[in-house]
């Protein structure tokens, strides 16, 4: 079971929605769909269920040119970020709904029922309706809806989006088993990189209407192609610094300087634009290779164990994450310290040229 | 948001297409047809070509009543779509008192067209009707057979009485659906209440004001069985509007030519005014989106 | 600007309330000091909208008492007690422009038409709306909007308190980062009291100097984000806070030791007899790995990678437990002995934190 589709590209009007898109799903995957809003992740979603006809491209289902048939004709089923549910049906007759649509027969549709209803912990529940229910259960009722069908392929538009946060957490740990379970193609869409590590497998980057990048979660994360699949995955945004490198050293900001190391030694001389994440910045030199910036202290955030530090560097917003409750002074000039080692270098098209030399081994 | 382009859906809407063909291009073909030629009767026909839009529209019986119409609806446009808004911003917005408003303001709408005309013919004459009575109480003479501002007062008041609640009932809908947040923000700017229902209430009633106004608008132009009921378009020709002097020419005077050619302009006139409506309060709503 | 006092403050949407279980909000005594950033957290229904409400005016308590400085205002209107208010949802007046909606709560109150607009720039600027002044707020995006909102909630100088009601639901996470630092920034040069309502944990911390918990209508604990990190006073902030939260174990406490799961773990202090459902928690962070044959004998169930740290799924007799580790950290696999840092280690007794003898450990 794979989904193909074949330079597929959404046209309404004269606005493009998503740009020719060439990607293939495996069974048994959970694939991410990671951007901001109106990036094109919804579009994309709607295409491989075929709610919407592609403006150009075909669209392969196991091989199976199914471009143009109906979205009741293919194994589909699809989770939204409201809660949709029949309202004045018990939990069990929503679950059922599917099955009775397909004609059946009872026994096995109580059976299929109360199986879902048990891995979506909503066994108790199966004789009340949606909405006396908290929003975290009428959301793992809609989840147990699109999973009871046995459908190939599972579309998920940031189901968790308007649920608490701690839910959130809860039920993110848990659709990964699920899907474990269930052997189908899932597409999962979200706004927050954090999510789509959690949920592993793999992810798709988008912006504006085009995936940058598509491959193993953790890989998309340490090795992105370009800037801006970096700055999508990543949260707090990564940092970004403009240097030159002449020789053996590399320059930036106001005329400083320094030895290139980490990635930046086997560089050729020229301009590049050098990205690493909050997490990497620190208030303390490293031992070995480290670059020092001078740069302006806007604001601190404490978040209990560690403090985030928003900078302005020569007018870049940079921001730190540091471990640690640190009472820093406002506005003060403070000198932060990075290993070379987690600077990913970027051309200046905005194409990787050479990633981090920490990000090894994925 | 953008659907699955399928040809086949045109197949759904063909009985649609074919219930309108029977029920208004056929009946209005008839019309075109009688508007262009001329009888004697026997269902001999003489092609008459533009003559009898030319009779018409030169007939100062039908600019008067055409007249009439305008100031009628614009009456009633006047009072009802204001005092609809009033009604509605004055209905209580939850608790039991909201089903029983509901109810008692929908009663008007479920009367039919000549029963309201009959009770109005009744309830104001001098003789026997209760208002006709209070008027000749409180001393002011009043008699809507004999006076045609007193026959339009009727004419008005029974239409504002028929038809506000549509209006109101409309505006409400529209305000119950801003959410509550917005008033809790007024009152934290310290808005006064005219702010409030300035740029608050009025922009979030917009698009169910602009189908109150089409429907009374295109209702109101088109009223004829309660005057009809109530005056008979008198005293004189006072209360003639486009609609009785329209079945006055084609079944009083059997004259069908000129009657077609009537109607077809009658019809002209109302779309074109629905057109004007539509675009001035769509545009309204698109200036404030550029 | 003012500080808030809430004294005996209760409230129940019944009109008889009998029990406690009646009370939407629970009995609570506080004052809000002058000038400080507070976060009201907790899960939906807990309470926090009511007590914001009750703040702002927009509902009168059953019981008690809410003064400004030393005005009592309990029965107030809204208009009269002089806050400024962001919902979750934007509220903008969508005929006016921008300029309009910024300028309209000075407007209502009778500012000299120079201030006003000297004041609307310097907020615009401020929000970063200067361009877009003149356009109509319709038509805007759900960001712009609430940017727009944000700022008329800023617009006045004299106010007494400004709310926010989760203000940042509607937005991107890339534009949370912005708009967070941008209102802390505000705080730093206005000094507004300022009370945050959230369900999020990551905006509650970084935004607030104080962090008001609640659960189930009732005040659990008020404190800094580190107090509520290192020293949750109930296990509900051990649970709420951090991702994911503090480690639960049943444990038979003696002095300075305790067994869990059947082994000895050394607290560094002192917590006399506990009675009644004696717990130890120790959050993820403090969970550390322990050379072979050493500490707590474990089983790594599962690591999640995500990004900057790994999330260590452990089975430690028969509990699940988590531990965070950094990204460089290697892990063993299978079988694992850990071990938990006693500065980590909190005691609960019935859910409250016990008071360790011979004050507090550093």
């Amino acid at each position: 079971m794979t989904l193909r589709l074949e330079n597929v590209s959404k046209i309404v009007g004269s606005e493009t929605h998503i740009h020719p898109t060439d990607i293939e799903l495996e069974k048994g995957t959970m694939n991410v769909l990671l951007g901001p809003t109106l990036s094109g992740k919804t579009s994309l979603m709607r295409l491989m269920a075929g709610l919407d006809q592609p403006s150009s491209g075909r669209v392969h289902w196991d091989g199976r040119d199914v471009t143009g048939m109906r979205v009741q004709d293919r194994k589909v089923a699809m989770v939204y970020q409201q809660f949709i549910n029949y309202p004045s049906m018990s939990v069990y007759e929503n679950i059922a709904s599917p099955l009775r649509l397909l004609g059946v027969d009872k026994s096995e549709i109580d059976r299929r029922v109360k199986e879902t209803a048990a891995l979506m912990k909503l066994t108790p529940m199966l004789d009340r309706k949606p909405l006396e229910l908290s929003g975290g259960q009428q959301q793992r009722c809609a989840l147990a809806r699109a999973l009871v069908k046995n459908a190939g392929l599972v579309l998920l538009d940031e189901p968790l989006a308007n649920l608490d946060y701690k839910l959130r957490e809860e039920l993110r740990e848990e659709i990964p088993r699920i899907f474990e379970e269930s052997g189908a193609i899932f597409v999962y869409a979200t706004t927050e990189p954090e999510e789509a590590l959690l949920l592993g497998g793999k992810t798709a980057t988008l912006w504006e209407g085009r995936v940058t990048q598509f491959g193993p979660t953790t890989s998309v994360y340490r090795r992105p192609v370009d800037a801006t699949t970096a700055r999508v995955f990543s949260d707090p945004p990564m940092n970004f610094l403009d240097i030159v490198k002449s020789g053996s050293t590399i320059s930036f900001g106001d005329g400083q300087s320094a030895p290139a190391a980490g990635a930046l030694s086997g560089l050729a001389d020229g301009s590049y634009r050098a990205g690493f994440r909050p997490n990497h910045l620190d208030l303390e030199p490293h031992a070995g290779d480290t670059l020092e910036f001078n740069a302006r202290l806007s604001v601190t955030e404490i978040t209990g164990s560690e403090t985030f530090i928003h900078l302005d560097h020569h007018g870049e917003r940079w921001v730190g994450l540091v471990h640690g409750v640190r009472d820093l002074k406002r506005g003060a000039p403070i000198q932060v310290y990075l290993d070379p080692a987690h600077a990913y270098v970027f051309g200046e098209d905005g194409a990787l040229v050479a990633a981090a030399s920490s990000a090894t081994g994925v | 948001m953008n659907k699955t382009v399928n040809q086949k859906a045109w197949f759904l809407v063909l009985p649609v297409l074919v219930l309108v063909a029977f029920s208004a291009v056929i009946p209005l073909m008839t019309v075109v047809n009688y508007s262009v030629q001329d009888t004697f009767g026997n269902n001999v026909f003489f092609p008459a070509g533009l003559e009898w839009f030319r009779d018409t529209l030169q007939s100062d019986r039908m600019w008067a009543s055409l007249g009439r119409q305008i100031m009628f609806s614009a009456i009633i446009l006047a009072i009802e779509v204001p005092l609809g808004i009033f009604v509605a911003l004055n209905m209580p917005k939850k608790g039991a008192w909201v089903s029983v408003c509901l109810v008692l303001m929908s009663l008007p709408l479920l009367i039919p067209w000549n029963v309201v005309g009959t009770i109005w013919q009744i309830f104001g004459r001098v003789d026997i009707g209760l208002f006709g009575y209070l008027m000749a109480q409180l001393g002011i003479d009043y008699n809507y057979t004999q006076d045609a501002l007193d026959a339009w007062f009727t004419l008005v008041i029974m239409d504002v009485w028929h038809w506000t609640s549509l209006v109101a009932l409309l505006a409400y809908a529209g305000l119950q659906s801003i959410p509550d947040a917005y008033y809790q923000a007024a009152k934290i700017d310290q808005a006064s209440r005219w702010k409030v229902f300035r740029y608050i209430e009025l922009p979030k009633m917009q698009g169910v004001l602009l189908i109150a106004i089409l429907l009374r608008f295109m209702d109101s132009f088109m009223i004829y069985t309660e005057p009809f009921v109530v005056t008979g378009g008198g005293p004189g020709s006072a209360t003639n509007f486009l609609s009785i002097d329209l079945v006055k020419v084609a079944l009083g005077q059997m004259d069908l030519g000129p009657a077609a050619a009537y109607s077809i302009m009658y019809f002209l006139v109302v779309l074109l005014i629905s057109w004007v409506f539509y675009t001035v309060m769509t545009n309204i709503d698109k200036r404030g989106g550029a | 600007m003012a500080k808030i006092t809430l004294s005996g403050l209760a409230h129940s949407y019944l009109p008889a309330p009998k029990s406690d279980e009646d009370f939407a909000l629970k009995e609570l005594n506080h004052v809000w000091d002058d000038g400080q950033a507070y976060a009201l957290l907790g899960s939906s229904g807990c309470g926090k909208s009511t007590l914001l409400n009750i703040i702002s005016g927009l509902l009168i308590p059953s019981q008690g008492r809410v003064l400004f400085n030393d005005r009592d205002v309990t029965e107030a209107p809204t208009a009269e007690r002089n806050i400024a208010q962001v919902f979750q949802f934007p509220v903008v007046y969508d005929t006016m422009t921008v300029r309009q909606n910024l300028a309209f709560p000075l407007q209502n109150r009778g500012a000299n038409a120079k201030y006003v607009a000297e004041r609307v720039n310097q907020i615009a600027q401020m929000i970063g709306m200067e361009a877009e002044l003149d356009r109509k707020a319709r038509g805007l995006t759900a960001d712009a909007k609430q940017k727009i909102s944000l700022g008329r909630g800023m617009v006045r100088e004299d106010v007494n308190a400004l709310l926010f009601d989760e203000p940042l639901t509607v937005i991107d996470p890339h534009m949370k980062w912005q708009l967070r630092t941008q209102l802390k920034e505000l705080h730093h040069e206005f000094g507004h009291t300022m009370i945050y309502v959230t369900h999020d944990q990551t905006e509650a911390l970084t935004f607030a100097d104080k962090v008001v918990v609640m659960s189930e209508g009732r005040v659990v604990q008020i404190g800094t984000p580190q107090d509520l990190f290192e020293r949750p006073e109930h296990t509900f902030v051990g649970y709420f806070i951090g991702s994911p939260g503090m480690n639960l174990i049943p444990a038979d406490v003696r002095g300075s030791r305790a067994i869990v799961a059947g082994s000895e773990v050394a607290l560094g202090r002192s917590y006399g007899e506990p009675d009644g459902k004696v717990e130890l928690g120790v959050r993820p962070e403090f969970v550390r790995f322990a050379p072979e044959g050493e500490g707590l004998s474990a089983r790594i169930k599962r690591v999640e990678d995500v990004g900057r740290h790994k999330i260590v799924r452990l089975e430690f007799g028969e509990h699940d437990i988590n531990a965070v580790m950094s990204e460089e950290e290697d892990l063993p696999s299978g079988s694992a002995f850990i071990r938990f840092d006693p500065v980590g280690i909190n005691i609960y007794s019935n859910d409250w934190r016990v008071q360790p003898q011979g004050g507090q450990v550093q």
